[in-house]
């Protein structure tokens, strides 16, 4: 059921505060501003925020939407182990990195979005919140096989449509499985 | 082709004329900025002024229009008028969230613009502050207005300070900020991810418009956006004064100084019309919120799916409506939409509800969660009493559980009774409101004073797992059982197709599938595995039907409705004809 992972929302709101950094800074440093050296800082700060928030966390209850391309990113963010995937980390890092922001006007905006999405990252954290990659799906451990089966099934599953489920005597190659006894023509 | 053009026209045209509109607006208000009276104020900011005035036009343009797709009572109302001239018109009104959003990115994208813009005003205000020279015409310009306060030019007075300071402190930059950040907010809480995962923090984070238009209609009262005064550009002709700048209003000179004033703020002309017509909205919601709902019967189905059947004095719907629910016992403020899953033949309406969130939850477990039989609603368990009120309902008084039902909206999809065949598909989901569909279907036969025009349904569900199939089988099961007893077993063929499966399933399906009823669903036609083969599908039921027009309608993905469109123009041959209906869910 779906309680709230405050982590997705925060996730949101970061990523949306980089982007913001970003543009303040690239206005700031094209149009020659004053002080443009902090200009210079939004545009690393929100090109930090925006590759480490970009990957998706795993959620907890419920299927994981990946953003487009996000496999790389993951990988990188995951290699960061802890400091990654604990919220305290995000929301103290967060909250440092958006303070220079508010010594120019451009970056102002940015600066209060990623404070307001470090305090959502706080909020995560307190409730136990991490940050799980995102990865392709593997095999899970086998399960104990149940006492049932005892014989091998009789044909793979899933089962293809019926039509094409009997094996024709015209046509035995193009048939799903083998069968340990010879087919003959039956009738249908 | 025709249909596209029908259902598609109309939206296209629609849009186009909001894009022209927008467009017009921009253009118009560019220029605007480029007349005598702005050169002065240009000398300082050159085109970010136009830059910057342009996109808040555009702003209250699109303020304007974004509360009136999301008032649905009084679009239901329109819908309800025009519904008599063209159902097509009518149906657009349902495409009104579709509508909401993207005049949402639109007011997202000129308020970029609009920032953009003033970041460098600010830069060049203020720079026009520091430059202390007083040969230098931004400087002079800057001059004005420091005895009187009133006459001035830049509204940044002063080199003793910087743009953030001044956005901070002047109504413009506060309430800005202060709307800026309330939109950001809106928009992230608004991302799919969120809003189907969190309904409750997109709800509530949405309130924040309310914030975001108030800080809009004051948000130009600081007249921050100054230009010369008419007397004055009698005066002082920028084209003939702009040059004698450092001899302005000297003893034997032409020219005065300049002197200026901001305009008169405009937003609140643009928006207090739509923010009355949505406080209305919401005041008819409350009051349709007061008129009691009786639950008549709750039932707990397997998969996690409740049942809720209901009545309401005076409620009449159509099939394949839905209402929107409020259960004050759950959240005061929350109301979610729920599509109809009863016919309007029947004596109450009911609705199937999924557990999957919050309020969900929280609704079955006022409903008595714990229990998973039907239950008469003056069964629910005490511990909720607090919610209950206790109303007479003929024929007998009941506790009941104070529920608000706002609506039925969306049009009605009587379409599907016009053909004699039709194809239903519904993924997952989308299979509810073909409940209300079969249902009215069947009793419109079995009330045989009604000719009824459909004579054969072909009905397909596709479902990724089995567990929520259970009520819906109920339904399929029930009425399977009725067409044997009425011998008329061959009205309605369906097939459901299961498009995902966990190994544990598959091996029960290998030992018995031989079993004349489904074991998963215990229906006769046996449920199939994969995907349909949708090209088989529509030739044999193009053989079966010579020469007749058959409606195909779905509710489900996009992807689905492309592979149905091309299905229904590739097999319309001579005779039979294949009509896609994609707009009625």
């Amino acid at each position: 059921n779906g309680k709230i992972e405050w982590a997705m929302w925060a996730n949101e709101q970061a990523l949306a505060a980089g982007l913001i950094l970003l543009t303040g800074g690239i206005v700031g440093v094209a149009g020659q501003f004053r002080d443009r050296e902090f200009a210079a800082y939004s545009i690393a700060a929100g090109v930090f925020v925006c590759l480490l928030e970009y990957p998706r966390g795993k959620r907890n209850k419920g299927t994981s939407v990946e953003r487009t391309g996000q496999y790389c990113f993951t990988v990188c963010v995951k290699s960061f182990g802890p400091l990654t995937r604990n919220y305290y980390v995000r929301a103290f890092l967060h909250a440092a990195i958006c303070v220079p922001g508010g010594f120019i006007l451009a970056a102002v905006l940015g600066c209060v979005c990623l404070g307001i999405a470090s305090l959502i990252y706080l909020a995560a954290a307190i409730r136990g919140e991490q940050w799980e990659p995102i990865l392709p799906w593997k095999e899970s451990a086998r399960k104990p096989v149940g006492e049932s089966i005892k014989l091998p099934p009789q044909n793979p599953p899933p089962r293809p449509p019926a039509e094409m489920r009997r094996k024709r005597a015209e046509d035995l190659e193009a048939a799903a499985y083998v069968n340990p006894i010879a087919v003959t023509a039956n009738d249908d | 082709m025709g249909n596209f053009a029908a259902n598609e026209g109309l939206s296209v045209f629609v849009i186009l004329v909001w894009l022209g509109i927008n467009a017009y607006l921009f253009v118009q208000f560019y220029m605007n900025f480029l007349t005598e009276r702005w050169f002065y104020t240009r000398v300082l900011l050159g085109d970010a002024l136009s830059w910057a005035r342009a996109p808040a036009a555009c702003l209250n343009f699109n303020c304007m229009l974004i509360l009136l797709p999301v008032c649905r009572n009084l679009l239901s109302f329109l819908r309800g008028s025009i519904q008599c001239c063209s159902r097509t018109a009518a149906r657009q009104l349902d495409r009104n969230i579709t509508f909401h959003k993207l005049v949402a990115y639109m007011i997202a994208f000129h308020t970029a613009v609009h920032i953009i813009a003033h970041l460098f005003n600010f830069e060049w205000f203020m720079g026009a502050q520091l430059y202390r020279n007083s040969s230098s015409l931004p400087f002079v310009l800057s001059q004005i207005g420091t005895g009187d306060n009133a006459s001035y030019l830049n509204p940044i007075r002063t080199d003793q300070t910087n743009p953030t300071i001044v956005m901070f402190t002047t109504i413009a930059g506060l309430t800005g900020v202060v709307i800026t950040l309330a939109l950001i907010l809106i928009i992230t809480s608004s991302m799919e991810v969120i809003r189907r995962s969190y309904f409750e923090v997109f709800w509530y984070t949405h309130h924040l418009f309310i914030i975001f238009f108030i800080g809009l209609v004051f948000h130009g009262f600081g007249r921050i956006v100054r230009g010369q005064t008419a007397t004055s550009l009698l005066e002082n002709k920028p084209s003939q004064c702009k040059d004698q700048f450092e001899s302005w209003g000297m003893n034997g000179t032409f020219c005065p100084k300049p002197e200026f004033a901001g305009n008169p703020p405009m937003t609140w002309k643009w928006v207090v019309g739509p923010m009355i017509l949505y406080v209305c909205e919401r005041l008819v919601r409350f009051y349709r919120s007061q008129q009691k709902v009786v639950i008549t019967k709750v039932v707990m189905h397997p998969s996690k799916t409740l049942e809720l059947q209901m009545k309401r004095k005076g409620f009449s719907m159509e099939v394949g409506q839905y209402v929107f629910m409020q259960c004050p016992c759950v959240s005061q403020l929350e109301w979610h939409p729920f599509t109809l899953t009863s016919a309007p033949e029947e004596d109450h309406f009911s609705v199937h509800i999924r557990i999957v969130g919050d309020w969900t939850q929280g609704l079955y477990e006022a409903c008595g969660g714990d229990k998973n039989e039907t239950q008469e609603a003056w069964k629910l368990p005490k511990y909720v009493l607090e919610c209950r009120a206790n109303i007479f309902y003929d024929p007998v008084p009941l506790t009941i559980l104070r529920m608000a039902i706002d609506g039925p909206f969306g049009t009605a999809s009587e379409d599907v009774f016009g053909y004699e065949v039709v194809m239903l598909v519904g993924a997952g989901i989308g299979v509810t409101p073909f409940a209300s569909v079969l249902k009215s279907v069947w009793y419109k036969h079995i009330q045989e004073n009604q000719n009824v025009f459909t004579k054969k349904i072909y009905f397909y569900w596709l479902c990724p797992e089995t567990q929520a199939f259970e009520w819906f089988a109920d339904l399929l099961q029930s009425l399977e059982g009725q067409m044997t007893e009425k011998g008329m077993v061959d009205f309605l063929s369906y097939n459901i197709y299961l498009t995902r499966w966990k190994e544990t399933e598959a091996a029960h399906f290998r030992v018995h599938h031989e079993a004349e009823n489904d074991p998963i669903t215990g229906l006769k036609q046996k449920t199939l595995y994969g995907k349909p083969n949708w090209d088989n599908e529509f030739t044999t039921i193009g053989t079966k039907h010579p020469e007749k027009k058959v409606g195909v309608f779905l509710c489900g993905p996009t992807q689905l409705a492309d592979v149905l469109e091309k299905q229904c123009l590739s097999h319309s041959e001579a005779g039979v004809k294949f009509i896609f209906n994609k707009e009625n869910f």
